[in-house]
């Protein structure tokens, strides 16, 4: 029996021919990525728990200040601070004010067949360079960071079979809301979701970043792309090149396969208060809304705000809306800037936001009151997630974002 | 075999980690702090309710969401001690595993009990209520001796850093 992508690369770190779903394996990481949302506590448990206070080896390791800067308040200061002399004293590569944690390790450091462990539940992006990625809590990344090692199940793969080409004004977030609205928000629980399939040469990294993304939001452990000629080149345009790169075998055993034809799926919308309550957005049309977000780890790259721009370029967000843009990383926001993206987002009345988790994190800034309505292109549209327990959050894709912004409700982007 | 009983306290599908811990609340200093906010989105009653040895049941993706190892660190300060669950999203189940808060699946029990009854568990065995018996499949024996050892760090500390 042959093994998937997935299986491979646990195999390759567990030092072993053959791994299979269920065994229990120890494996050596190839990089682990922690940020401001829990460091504070693993570098709490690192001091006062344990005696042989050693970090495996510190260039494996990457903290990233992404999701309360700048600090709002003197908690996250201090936050940051303890991240700061930490990662100082153990020279550990540390960044803040770069951009959101994956976006950063996506432009710096992935490279396909690694096995990369992260406390943050989006880990799973990097599979859209052909690595496995995991999202941990704090004390497995308090054991990875002095052992280097973890365990893992060997989890069964579910493959997501793409054919054709997405119609024009539909994207890859459209196609992953639809996926999520199928499986559910535990379809893929504990398991690998592998897209494949002839429609994935149609999808370029950014396209790739958002499927793998949100796998975790139908539970999954990680999302993972074969890295093909896509991959490699934007590798090399980085600087770096795979450490492997695996291919599925012919004879690999999926737990299920499904069949996606490209042509067929449509704008979408997720509903409050679950990410797989996912219908067309012709079915909310006309909800008001109070705000709108383009950002975060899911969709702030370059290649969404030129999106975002072609939608309210020469037009006014309403003004009954705050529309905030958070560009994912420094490099992103430059290059929006060298396009003249940003003039056109302050032209528009939009707000810019310096690269973080921004409104997706829900308490650092464009928090939600009482019975407000926000439509985002967030990660999660959980009960409260952007603030007030009775706020209500949609998501959506870039171009739809954009369009509501400028109509003061719900609505589908048509091209004038 | 260990056996224990406790109050049922029961939940829907999909109970995410910002209901069972806002994210506002995660700055504060301690779990013990934060865990009067518990589930406070969806039943702000709850916290101040629980006693030590409750049990909470629960439908499917129990502890979906962010990877905030506050979510299971909440639960054990306000003194549950144990989930069962239709199913756990996987960060919560090893961060529950790490801590040493004993979680269990079952599919068939939480659409048969009723909250505010009391449920009897034999570890790795069975869960008794109503005098139906409900089969547990037992955890794996490296996951069960970090949860006896009161957690990830308590387990490497014990063995000298490796676990497996």
């Amino acid at each position: 029996m042959g093994m998937t992508i997935g299986e491979k690369i646990l195999a390759n770190a567990a030092s072993k021919d053959k791994v299979v779903p269920g065994e229990i394996v120890t494996v050596d990481l190839d990089l682990i990525m922690s940020n401001d949302g829990t460091t504070h506590l693993t570098i709490d448990m690192f001091e006062n728990k344990i005696k042989k206070k050693e970090i495996f080896d510190s260039r494996k390791v990457v903290f990233v200040v992404d999701h309360n800067i700048p600090a709002e308040n003197e908690k996250t200061a201090m936050v940051h601070k303890k991240m700061r002399e930490f990662a100082n004293k153990h020279s550990i590569d540390f960044h803040e004010g770069r951009g959101v944690c994956h976006q950063v390790m996506v432009e710096d450091y992935v490279r396909s067949g690694q096995l990369i462990l992260g406390a943050d539940s989006h880990t799973c992006t990097y599979g859209a360079l052909g690595a496995f990625g995991t999202g941990v809590g704090g004390t497995d990344f308090l054991y990875a960071m002095v052992t280097g090692t973890t365990w893992l199940m060997v989890p069964e793969t579910i493959k997501i079979n793409l054919t054709g080409k997405l119609p024009k004004g539909v994207s890859a977030r459209d196609l992953m809301l639809k996926i999520i609205g199928d499986i559910g928000a535990n379809g893929a629980n504990y398991k690998i979701l592998e897209f494949g399939g002839e429609g994935i040469k149609n999808f370029n990294i950014s396209d790739r970043l958002v499927l793998c993304n949100l796998a975790v939001e139908a539970g999954a452990k990680t999302g993972i792309i074969e890295a093909d000629e896509i991959t490699l080149e934007y590798l090399k345009s980085k600087g770096r090149s795979p450490k492997n790169v695996f291919h599925s075998d012919d004879d690999a055993k999926y737990k299920k396969v499904y069949e996606y034809d490209l042509n067929q799926i449509e704008p979408v919308i997720a509903r409050p208060d679950h990410i797989d309550d996912v219908v067309s957005i012709k079915e909310v049309d006309k909800v008001k809304i109070d705000e709108a977000f383009i950002g975060s780890c899911n969709s702030g790259r370059i290649e969404d705000l030129r999106v975002a721009a072609e939608v309210l370029k020469g037009k006014k967000v309403s003004e009954k809306v705050r529309c905030i843009i958070t560009p994912a990383s420094n490099n992103v926001y430059l290059q929006a800037l060298e396009e003249g993206l940003l003039n056109i987002f302050m032209e528009s009345g939009a707000m810019i936001m310096n690269p973080n988790c921004s409104v997706c994190w829900g308490s650092c800034q464009g928090v939600i009151g009482e019975g407000e309505i926000l439509i985002s292109t967030g990660t999660r549209n959980f009960k409260g997630r952007a603030g007030h327990k009775d706020s209500k959050v949609y998501l959506a894709s870039v171009a739809n974002v954009a369009a509501s912004a400028v109509a003061g409700y719900i609505t589908e982007y048509k091209e004038d | 075999m260990e056996k224990f009983k406790g109050n049922i306290w029961l939940l829907g599908d999909d109970i995410d980690t910002d209901i069972i811990i806002p994210t506002e609340y995660l700055a504060l200093k301690t779990v013990e702090e934060m865990k009067e906010y518990a589930f406070s989105p969806l039943r702000p009653e709850l916290s101040g309710n629980i006693e030590t040895g409750d049990i909470i049941v629960a439908g499917k993706n129990f502890g979906c969401g962010s990877s905030r190892e506050q979510a299971p660190e909440v639960l054990i300060a306000l003194g549950i001690k144990c989930v069962i669950a239709k199913s756990f999203a996987r960060i919560f189940f090893r961060n529950s595993i790490n801590n040493g808060l004993l979680l269990i699946e079952n599919e068939e029990f939480p659409d048969n009990c009723k909250e505010g009854t009391s449920v009897e568990v034999q570890l790795n065995k069975n869960i008794i209520y109503e005098n139906k018996e409900y089969k547990i499949q037992p955890l794996p024996d490296n996951l069960m001796s970090i949860i006896k050892e009161g957690g990830l760090v308590e387990s490497m500390k014990k063995r000298n850093k490796q676990v497996n």
